[in-house]
């Protein structure tokens, strides 16, 4: 994309249409999908969009791999949590709609003091330091209960008599409303701060720290920087989710929603600014959808983030971006045979994958091991070897079938730019 | 009082020498490789774990040395056939996908064993009170413990100092370029060594499984800590690995015993605060065997930010 794109006159239209567009529809969701559960599904979307975004910052725009971004999420859930009780007090008349500003701002603060101590260096020592205040904050959140509210969390009452608007928030899609402004919201700005100098000067550091310092900016201040505007918009996510919940935990600003978050964001990849929302979008639906279906969701979520890790370093976002070229070429259809025919051993592989994983699952975890297993509607004994069998019987030819049909992907690649450069030169 | 000092002194041995156990394999990787392993304690609960099944079917003595052995082939294929490919992509792909393989090994454990934690029990031989000291209870199986790590430490300083592999292993340490150059295989140099330093972390595993609880948590639960024995100690030095385990180990067990909070200490001066709001209140509260599980961290992070290097590393980062 051109970096003046933004400016000339044509591509701030296309983009501010574009813009519209995209508000209108995600106005409408709720409209089209009227059922509790979908708007449930809905309002976390949202949220972990903002948080996965925020994260984004630090390790695709900042390249700091933080282990402890949950710390900001969940300050700022307790901080707007606090605030919706003190309301209801009568304390402090904070309209609900704000709610998210204010956990932002808590966590901007921390993010600030945390990010000074942290970021000195990137890459490991910053990891490191992120991992422990990480587990500080976690294993403190037990013995200051009077903020962290101890083992059972605080909650409070989204209901106030204090809006902005007349909503109060009492149904599921009027919160929708609220996180879809506030995500539009800070999406646009987290978008507009990649263009911003400091945006620019934060990949420079990302990139080689010792030329960003020769051209008289400090790394150091500008990973701070980029760290405290990163936890702001983890604390805005952190305030939504109060409003959505109206419960927050200690569990919160733990390694579990560090981790998760760490994993949609590189499984949607960092390379672009589009790949954590879609990280956010695919996990966050993936994970509501099959936590009812299987209680596996989980190992299924790691091998994809292995997966990617070994295969795709520039996670989904990187995938689609490096067939651009080609589809400006024109020859995108030169490649779909080659991915039909790995799809087949690939999709082959994980029905094996799927059925270890099942009757494992059913022979530790359900209540009753001995009784029959359903799957895919076929109900069968887990006791029994046919499974097993079954399992190595799709694996094995899969596993090399699939082998084949990579170096024939490999060939159309190959192929495929080797048109494209001819035609270019 | 004396009877605390010196059960509290027993247990910070144990306790490090446990951790030690496990940190030596991730200082020796990290010196080698530059990984930082997140999966390591994922192979001490999987060390546990072979031991108890291989204990339920023949016995704790052949799980002692079958399991170790089995959790450093499973060091060797993840290196093999998972880190090496993704060196080239740089530290933070590799902190990533050793970060996935320790997200995975919890899963996969709980898939086969389960939730809950297993009866993997101390063995009947080992089963008994050897003495009394004073009024508490020193069991065999502790004994045991410290004779294991004790023998595991004299073999490895002999590796390291003694033997061709563990001089090769320290040129490596310090210029792997130069020891490549010289003819020797390094890739094959950073497999073995990841996959003893895997076997390591498994022995640790089966003579702590059940002197701790054998559960899918304990990975997540030592992970960190270990981590902090590293850094500490400084990043590759096996002598600072050493001292940083019993450190630590001193410090969260001491830690325990004592029950004082500030606002004791203030009672102590004659102060007594009113009405300060909870939040105040709460840290006045906090007693310092509270404090346990957060000592370390803290003392990671003050580490991190005032001497880099650990207490016996000699290069930063």
């Amino acid at each position: 994309m051109n970096d003046t794109a933004l400016f000339t006159k044509r591509g701030f239209i296309i983009k501010i249409g574009l813009l519209l567009a995209v508000t209108i529809i995600i106005f409408l969701l709720p409209q089209i999908f009227k059922s509790r559960f979908a708007h449930s599904i809905l309002n976390q979307m949202g949220i972990a969009v903002i948080f996965a975004l925020s994260y984004n910052m630090l390790l695709g725009q900042g390249g700091m791999l933080s282990f402890g971004h949950a710390v900001f999420y969940g300050l700022g859930g307790f901080m707007a949590i606090h605030g919706l009780n003190m309301v209801n007090n009568g304390t402090v008349p904070i309209p609900t709609e704000l709610m998210p500003l204010l956990g932002g701002l808590f966590s901007c603060l921390f993010g600030l003091v945390f990010g000074f101590i942290s970021t000195r260096r990137a890459a490991i020592p910053f990891a490191l330091i992120t991992l422990g205040i990480g587990e500080l904050i976690a294993s403190s959140a037990l013995i200051l209960p009077s903020f962290f509210g101890g083992e059972e969390g605080i909650s409070a009452n989204r209901w106030t008599d204090v809006t902005l608007s007349n909503l109060n928030f009492g149904h599921a899609s009027e919160v929708y409303l609220l996180i879809a402004a506030w995500m539009i919201i800070s999406v646009l700005l987290m978008y507009l701060l990649t263009r911003t100098p400091l945006g620019r000067i934060a990949n420079a550091v990302r990139d080689n720290p010792e030329r960003a310092q020769f051209i008289g900016y400090d790394p150091h201040k500008v990973r701070t920087i980029q760290f405290a505007l990163s936890a702001f918009f983890a604390g805005i996510a952190g305030g939504l989710f109060a409003i959505n919940y109206e419960i927050v935990t200690t569990h919160t600003v733990g390694m579990i929603p560090s981790a998760e978050v760490l994993m949609m964001t590189y499984i949607g990849g960092v390379g672009h600014f589009f790949g954590p929302i879609l990280g956010a979008v695919l996990i966050t639906f993936l994970q509501l959808i099959l936590t009812s279906v299987t209680h596996a969701w989980l190992i299924y979520f790691g091998l994809l983030f292995i997966g990617m890790v070994l295969w795709a370093p520039n996670g989904l976002s990187g995938l689609i971006m490096l067939h651009e070229p080609v589809w400006k070429a024109g020859l995108l259809r030169r490649l779909f045979p080659s991915y039909a025919k790995a799809m087949v051993p690939a999709l082959t592989i994980f029905l094996g994958v799927l059925i270890l994983v099942e009757v494992n699952y059913h022979l530790s975890l359900s209540i009753d091991p001995e009784s029959p297993m359903t799957l895919f509607g076929i109900e069968f004994s887990a006791q029994s070897a046919v499974p097993w069998i079954l399992c190595i019987a799709l694996m094995a030819p899969g596993f090399f079938a699939f082998r084949k049909a990579a170096g024939q992907v490999r060939r159309a690649w190959d192929e495929v730019t080797h048109t494209i450069q001819k035609g270019s030169s | 009082m004396l009877e605390f000092i010196l059960f509290s002194c027993i247990n910070s041995i144990i306790y490090g020498l446990l951790l030690f156990m496990l940190s030596s394999g991730l200082t020796l990787i990290f010196g080698l490789m530059n990984v930082l392993n997140f999966a390591h304690a994922s192979f001490f609960m999987l060390g546990a774990y072979f031991a108890f099944q291989i204990s339920t079917y023949i016995g704790f003595w052949p799980a002692l040395f079958l399991a170790p052995m089995f959790v450093g082939l499973v060091g060797i294929f993840i290196e093999r056939y998972g880190l090496r490919s993704v060196h080239k992509h740089g530290h933070v792909a590799e902190l990533l996908f050793t970060f996935g393989v320790f997200y995975l090994i919890d899963e996969v454990v709980v898939l086969i064993w389960g939730r809950n934690p297993v009866a993997y029990k101390v063995p009947e031989g080992l089963d008994f009170t050897l003495l009394t000291i004073m009024n508490t209870n020193f069991s065999a199986y502790r004994a045991f413990m410290i004779l294991i790590s004790l023998g595991m430490f004299a073999v490895l300083f002999f590796v390291i100092t003694r033997t061709r592999i563990g001089l090769i292993i320290q040129a490596s340490l310090t210029n792997p370029d130069m020891v490549g150059a010289l003819g020797h295989n390094v890739p094959s140099v950073f497999m073995y060594v990841f996959g003893g330093g895997a076997a390591l972390a498994g022995l640790a595993g089966v003579i702590g499984g059940n002197y701790l609880i054998t559960e899918p948590a304990m990975a997540q639960n030592l992970g960190p800590i270990v981590f902090v024995v590293v850094v500490v100690g400084g990043m590759g030095s096996l002598t600072g690995a050493f001292v940083a385990s019993l450190l630590i180990a001193t410090l969260q067990t001491f830690a325990v015993g004592f029950e004082v909070s500030i606002s004791d200490l203030l009672a102590v001066w004659g102060i007594y605060p009113g009405e300060i709001g909870s939040f105040f209140e709460d840290i006045l509260r906090i007693q310092i065997s509270h404090t346990r599980g957060m000592l370390p961290y803290l003392f990671m992070i003050l580490m991190l930010i005032f001497k880099p290097k650990g207490l016996m590393g000699t290069r930063e980062e």
